[in-house]
């Protein structure tokens, strides 16, 4: 029996900042104090807040360590783990109230959060199969095996109301129901994972996966008896280092531990797990594609029908479901239908987990019942905007997504109402925008990716998507004129109808959505010739006000000789020479050079 | 997508690369699709992706050069040239990119002189711009080789690459 266990967050945005270090120079910290027998250093995954890593927390007091350095460790080992007085300059200051130390459940970014698919993130060590197995790992793989047929799993899966959690939000169940009938004399069916999380700014997946793989295995393994399949296969991203060790390390232990293999839990059931490494290409997060990707060729999408339940990879019926999709399947199994379907709103049940990231103070993961609005997301759980600058706009759904304004921010968040105010859940990526943010610019940025992303193999996605972008950049330069909008906004609906695949079908979406709400940005930088937040280069002029002290900095520091002026005069910039670079404004100590 | 470039820098491969090349494929050629994971495993031991290796491939697993190419060509991953001593990637991920990691980017453009994808010719530093990295918390990101640095501003740049320039 340990006295006092210290998790140290061991996930991708801890990591970079330096948390195996802290953990090593922790133990041997301990050592050197001769506690290692009463207290135990565990390495967890994601705790989820992300922007106070490194992370620390110290049971059984929950004291909730922040920002914590590898000089920090001699201090809370000899203050705090020897004399029992807590390092309150390290606490997070949320937790610290005039009565002490509040848990971190009652802080503002956890009260409002309902955790099932991160249920064991940053509570367990992940590398440790029986960490998992004591908070009732593989018990619903065993009751699945045990106590119900395939049909019944689907049932359950079907009325608990699941849908995946990747973007599209297709029933889950009735996936499986598909794939379980629709090849009756099938002699070989596949369980795939999409762990292809190629959605910039969402991060959710790579944390269940570092912080709670064999959640992903079990899933898998139940989805396997529920179809009828003996094979699957995780399809994760080569970009993700920790994730990749951490699933192969579980499948190795689940292997050892009978879980996977043959005959699991003596039911005759034979299931066994395949780690394939994606190699950066997002398009291969769609189903067909990524299974092409799995067969070992180029990753492009195939026509549907037929659909993957019937004709899947290596032409055999299959599923491909989402890593937090996965996550949710063994607690609905162990809890029932009913209980899962208590949670969320009419047609969106249970929990999201959101990647919050952007102008937001508390960056990181969150899970909450699906309705919860933007506005308790943003405000509540991330603790608003930094800096005192004004909320703009919120993004979601990646490049496949839209951004959402002011007058939206009451909506509760789920499928359909997402997709009714023009955007989509995608994978649950959300990035905040203040006003320092032109939205012309992220139209263009999310549209450049997907130009860049584009496999090339239909011509509306490969074309289309390429020449709204060169409207797009027309408009930017202060180029651009009214009929473009139009234009624009014709293009869009034609790339979305006539796209093979889900990349090419939401495209444009990121141009059709600012156009809705914030077109009166895209007139400014088209009539007044002006980007009102300041962002695009081309119609951004720097100015000399009358704050200039003439101290000459500016002039010296311009790598074109653009400014002119004598010493103790007032400078003045020449904007034919100007090339936007900003050099002066940097160097200048008056505040005297604004930007319009 | 990927660049199709072949490289112009002579081929400097070893016996030794070749024969653990030889091994993993002769383990691995009878799986299912097995193709992405012993290229992966090839760039792992040569560092990159030379049309002389892609021939080794091809006619190992007995499939036309030209598919072992197109699946180089269509994946970010696959580097047909070498990379530099220090791989330096900077995030233009959404979170990075809305706190300003284009100006980030740019300045180790300026700094390095070179542009996304190039190497220095001194053959020590070579510049990616990346997708998301995932440490969306530590927004803007720079990653050099294994090392992560957060919370960036361009100014930052030139101190983190001088680490590296002495090195």
């Amino acid at each position: 029996m340990y006295r006092s266990h210290v998790l140290v967050c061991g996930g991708t945005g801890c990591s970079s900042s330096g948390s195996a270090k802290i953990r090593t120079e922790m133990e041997n910290e301990i050592k050197k104090q001769g506690l290692e027998n009463e207290v135990k250093v565990v390495q967890t995954g994601c705790f989820g807040l992300c922007a106070l890593g490194p992370i620390m927390i110290v049971y059984p007091e929950g004291c909730f360590y922040s920002r914590v350095t590898v000089e920090d460790v001699p201090e809370i080992v000899s203050e705090h783990l020897l004399k029992g007085r807590v390092v309150t300059r390290l606490l997070y200051k949320e937790t610290v109230t005039e009565n002490g130390v509040k848990s971190l459940n009652e802080t503002n970014f956890y009260k409002k959060q309902h955790r099932i698919a991160l249920r064991n993130c940053g509570v367990i060590n992940p590398e440790n199969i029986e960490e998992y197995i004591a908070r009732d790992g593989y018990a619903a793989l065993g009751k699945a095996l045990t106590e119900m047929t395939p049909e019944g799993v689907i049932d359950v899966i079907l009325k608990s109301g699941l849908r995946g959690r990747g973007g599209a939000g297709f029933p889950t169940g009735r996936k499986w129901a598909l794939a379980r009938t629709i090849v009756p004399d099938a002699d070989q069916k596949y369980v795939c994972c999409n762990a292809d999380e190629g959605d910039p700014g969402a991060f959710m997946d790579r944390s269940v996966l570092e912080g709670d793989p064999h959640a992903v295995l079990e899933a898998m393994a139940i989805a396997g008896y529920a179809i009828g399949a003996s094979q699957g296969y995780i399809y994760v991203r080569a970009e993700y280092p920790i994730a990749v060790k951490r699933l192969r390390i579980a499948i190795n232990q689940a292997r050892e531990y009978g879980l996977l293999g043959k005959n699991i839990f003596d039911s005759g059931f034979d299931f066994d797990i395949d780690v394939r490494l994606g190699a950066g290409a997002f398009v291969c997060g769609e189903e067909t594609a990524l299974m092409t990707s799995i067969e070992g060729h180029r990753g492009e999408p195939r026509p549907r029908p037929p659909f993957p339940a019937e004709k899947g990879l290596f032409g055999k019926p299959s599923i491909l479901n989402n890593v937090e999709t996965y996550a949710n399947v063994p607690q609905i199994i162990l809890n029932g239908a009913e209980w899962f379907s208590a949670m969320g709103t009419e047609k969106s049940k249970g929990t999201k987990v959101f990647a919050l990231g952007g102008k937001i103070t508390n960056t990181g993961l969150v899970e909450v019942p699906m309705g919860t609005t933007l506005r308790e997301i943003i405000e509540d759980i991330g603790g608003g905007i930094p800096n005192g600058k004004k909320f703009k706009a919120a993004q979601t759904g990646g490049p496949s997504g839209g951004c959402i304004p002011a007058q939206h921010l009451d909506t509760p968040i789920d499928y359909d109402n997402l997709i009714a105010i023009g955007s989509m859940m995608g994978s649950g990526g959300l990035i905040v925008m203040d006003e320092d943010n032109c939205m012309v610019d992220i139209a263009k940025f999310f549209l450049e990716f997907t130009v860049d992303e584009s496999c090339g193999k239909c011509t509306p996605c490969r074309i289309g998507n390429k020449r709204l972008l060169e409207l797009l950049n027309k408009i930017t330069d202060g180029n651009g004129t009214l009929e473009d909008i139009d234009k624009m906004e014709e293009l869009c609906h034609y790339i979305k109808n006539n796209s093979l695949c889900g990349l090419g079908q939401t495209a444009p979406n990121p141009v059709l959505s600012t156009l809705r709400y914030f077109r009166d940005e895209y007139v400014a930088h088209i009539v007044d010739k002006t980007c009102p937040a300041h962002v695009c280069k081309k119609l951004v002029r720097y100015e000399i006000t009358d704050e200039c002290r003439g101290c000459t900095k500016c002039a010296r520091n311009c790598p074109v000789g653009a400014i002119t002026g004598k010493v103790k005069e007032k400078h003045v910039i020449d904007q034919s020479k100007c090339i936007k670079c900003g050099a002066c404004m940097d160097n200048c100590n008056f505040k005297a050079i604004i930007k319009k | 997508m990927g660049k199709s470039t072949i490289s112009k820098i002579p081929f400097k491969g070893t016996a030794e690369q070749e024969q653990k090349l030889r091994d993993y494929i002769a383990a691995n050629k009878d799986v299912q699709g097995s193709l992405m994971p012993i290229m992966q495993e090839a760039q792992e031991i040569y560092g990159y992706l030379p049309i002389e290796v892609q021939k080794i491939i091809a006619d190992s697993l007995n499939i036309p050069l030209e598919e072992v190419y197109g699946v180089a060509t269509f994946y970010a991953q696959f580097t047909l040239n070498p990379k530099g001593q220090y791989r330096i990637g900077v995030c233009l991920g959404t979170a990075c990119y809305v706190k300003g990691s284009q100006n980030v980017f740019d300045k180790a453009c300026s700094e390095l002189g070179i542009g996304s994808g190039d190497v220095t010719d001194d053959g020590k530093f070579s510049l990616e711009a990346t997708r998301c990295i995932g440490c969306c918390g530590l927004a803007p990101v720079m990653t050099v080789n294994d090392d992560v640095y957060g919370r960036l501003t361009a100014d930052d740049v030139p101190k983190i690459l001088a680490k590296y320039k002495d090195m």
